[in-house]
């Protein structure tokens, strides 16, 4: 608490630079709610993916594991909320609550063998759980409906009342994603985040203390598979589409990328990095062929001078001002 | 009484034997030091104990319980916490919140309780932060408690690591080379710090090379050599046996 008042006082330029990106994600947010449109489609897409890399960022940033397969489960859960309204005309809730239910059963199933041993054994795991799942949703055809993926699924529905306008359904996304980074938040400042971050700073060390390394890596898992198995069941009854390109490896890369670019172990480096690492594609696509290039140009700068990410962009220019 | 006590206790390494048939016998209270030159299997002595290894044979007592191949969690739940040789820190963390890390063992709360942060659990967290406050000024780093952990000097770095250990209320504490890389006068310092945790209860055993720290710290000092014991007793004791000379400096110095 002594330190911050501090920081505050003394350097409001780095306080300035720190509030940059923010500012940039919240006028985006904001300019689409105003103008509606293809932005609006863009940010709803952007704010599911802030949940999934929220979730992502308690396994890797907070506990410093590695998941290539992160994807799998919010496909589990996206299709189980699919098949189970669009088929089986279920209601959105009890859907995501058997979606929610397999995604867990399908990570403990994977996490508690591997994550008992010392090494990237969960890491290998998850890639290949990511593209089992992906394989099923492609050959299961009589349920995912293949490639064509299933269309007609339900919007958002709370008890009677129906979520089916763009701007309502970011509205609806960005509550989710408040409480979300909300609860993340809680979870790193509480006896079990520290036992999170003891795990990510040393394991001899939280182990000869009394934490159960093993355990907690567990939790952990299952609470960014939580996440996952959200943002999984909010895409299809956003997009009111799923197919199985959707949870997809490229779902991992982007998450990754969006994880890495806003800040990995920050509270709101997953937010910022959903929202600059949406928006990139979109500022570049006028430059048609050469947009990839670009895009990954600017990823690659935003890496050499960010590399802690865009929520530590403050902690950066002041190392810098001191060497 | 004994609180931990070593029976036949053998370690190997392929052909080599790291710790022979080694029996020990801990008291409870005071402090005990090993010693030993470089290669007299110290720190796999330690590592034994603290169930970072398994012995290859022998039994491991403490308080009365066989604790031989339990887990390091468990032996610190028993009561039984060690400090590293290199230092561990959790260097993303606030020197006060490595401190509260070591609390763990003594507070209550999951995930749950985490996200609901009841008055009962800001309660706790009140007091896990006191309690690790208070553990900060015993070890005299109450002024850097809100620095990041890395941007500690070594030897605030080397007591941060014991405050951690003592947040986890050991009854046992067992010290790897504490004093290593600290200058003389920390080593002064770190040698009250030894004694006031042993006058408030905490048993002490410890592997140092620091002799002075040893001669002044120490109760009762062990003697390793090759794997095995070759001398035990008081300080001044020890510092005359012919075996020990002899293993320091060579047998024709005896």
């Amino acid at each position: 608490m002594m330190k911050l008042p501090a920081i505050i006082c003394r350097d409001p330029l780095r306080r300035g630079i720190a509030l940059i990106p923010w500012l940039v994600a919240c006028g985006v947010l904001a300019y689409a709610f105003v103008a509606g449109g293809y932005l609006v489609t863009v940010m709803s897409i952007a704010m599911i993916y802030a949940i999934f890399v929220i979730g992502l960022n308690v396994f890797m940033g907070f506990t410093g594991q590695v998941s290539f397969g992160h994807n799998a489960f919010a496909a589990l859960s996206g299709y189980a909320s699919a098949v189970l309204t669009a088929t089986y005309s279920w209601d959105p809730i009890p859907a995501f609550a058997v979606g929610l239910g397999l995604a867990l059963l399908v990570a403990l199933a994977v996490g508690w063998p591997t994550l008992r041993l010392k090494g990237h054994y969960l890491a290998m795991a998850t890639l290949a759980i990511g593209l089992i799942v992906y394989e099923i949703t492609i050959e299961w055809q009589s349920v995912t409906q293949g490639y064509m993926g299933i269309s007609g699924i339900s919007p958002l529905r709370i008890g009677s009342y129906e979520v089916d306008s763009d701007r309502g359904k970011l509205f609806v996304l960005l509550v989710i994603v408040a409480f979300s980074a909300f609860a993340a938040g809680r979870l790193r400042a509480s006896r079990f985040g520290r036992a999170l971050a003891a795990t990510a700073g040393s394991e001899d060390a939280a182990r000869a203390l009394g934490i159960d390394v093993a355990r907690y890596k567990l939790v952990a898992f299952l609470v960014s598979v939580a996440y996952a198995a959200l943002a999984g069941s909010l895409f299809v009854h956003v997009v009111e589409f799923v197919s199985p390109e959707v949870f997809g490896l490229n779902m991992v890369v982007l998450a990754f990328t969006m994880l890495y670019v806003g800040g990995i172990g920050t509270l709101g480096g997953p937010i910022l990095g959903a929202v600059i690492v949406s928006l990139l594609p979109e500022i570049f696509r006028g430059f048609k062929d050469y947009q990839d290039l670009f895009y990954g140009s600017g990823l690659i700068l935003l890496l050499i001078y960010a590399p802690k990410g865009l929520a530590a962009l403050g902690d950066m220019i002041r190392s810098r001002g001191k060497a | 009484m004994t609180l931990l006590s070593l029976q036949g206790v053998t370690r190997r390494f392929g052909g080599l034997v790291a710790v022979d048939a080694i029996d020990l016998e801990v008291a409870d209270g005071g402090v005990t030091a090993v010693i030993g030159p470089n290669g007299a299997g110290k720190t796999t002595l330690f590592s034994l104990i603290s169930g970072f290894q398994t012995p290859n044979a022998g039994r491991i007592i403490f308080a009365g319980e066989d604790i031989t191949a339990r887990p390091p969690e468990a032996l610190a739940a028993a009561g039984l916490v060690r400090t590293f040789q290199l230092v561990k820190l959790f260097q993303n963390l606030s020197v006060l919140e490595n401190v509260e890390v070591g609390c763990h063992l003594h507070t209550a709360g999951g995930v749950f309780s985490a996200l609901l942060r009841s008055p009962g659990t800001r309660r706790a967290e009140r007091e896990t932060e006191a309690q690790s406050r208070e553990i900060l000024s015993f070890v005299g780093l109450d002024a850097v408690a809100d620095a990041e952990a890395s941007a500690l000097a070594y030897g605030q770095q080397r007591l941060l690591e014991i405050a951690r250990a003592l947040a986890a209320r050991p009854r046992l504490l067992l010290l790897d080379e504490p004093a290593a890389g600290l200058s003389a006068d920390e080593s002064r310092r770190l040698t009250v710090a030894i004694r006031a945790i042993a006058e408030r209860g905490t048993t002490v055993l410890l592997i140092e090379h620091d002799m002075k720290l040893v001669m002044n710290a120490a109760d009762t000092v062990v003697v390793l050599d090759f794997g095995r014991k070759i001398a035990e007793g008081p300080p001044a004791m020890v510092r005359e046996n012919p075996a020990v000379i002899a293993a320091y400096l060579g047998a024709a110095h005896a």
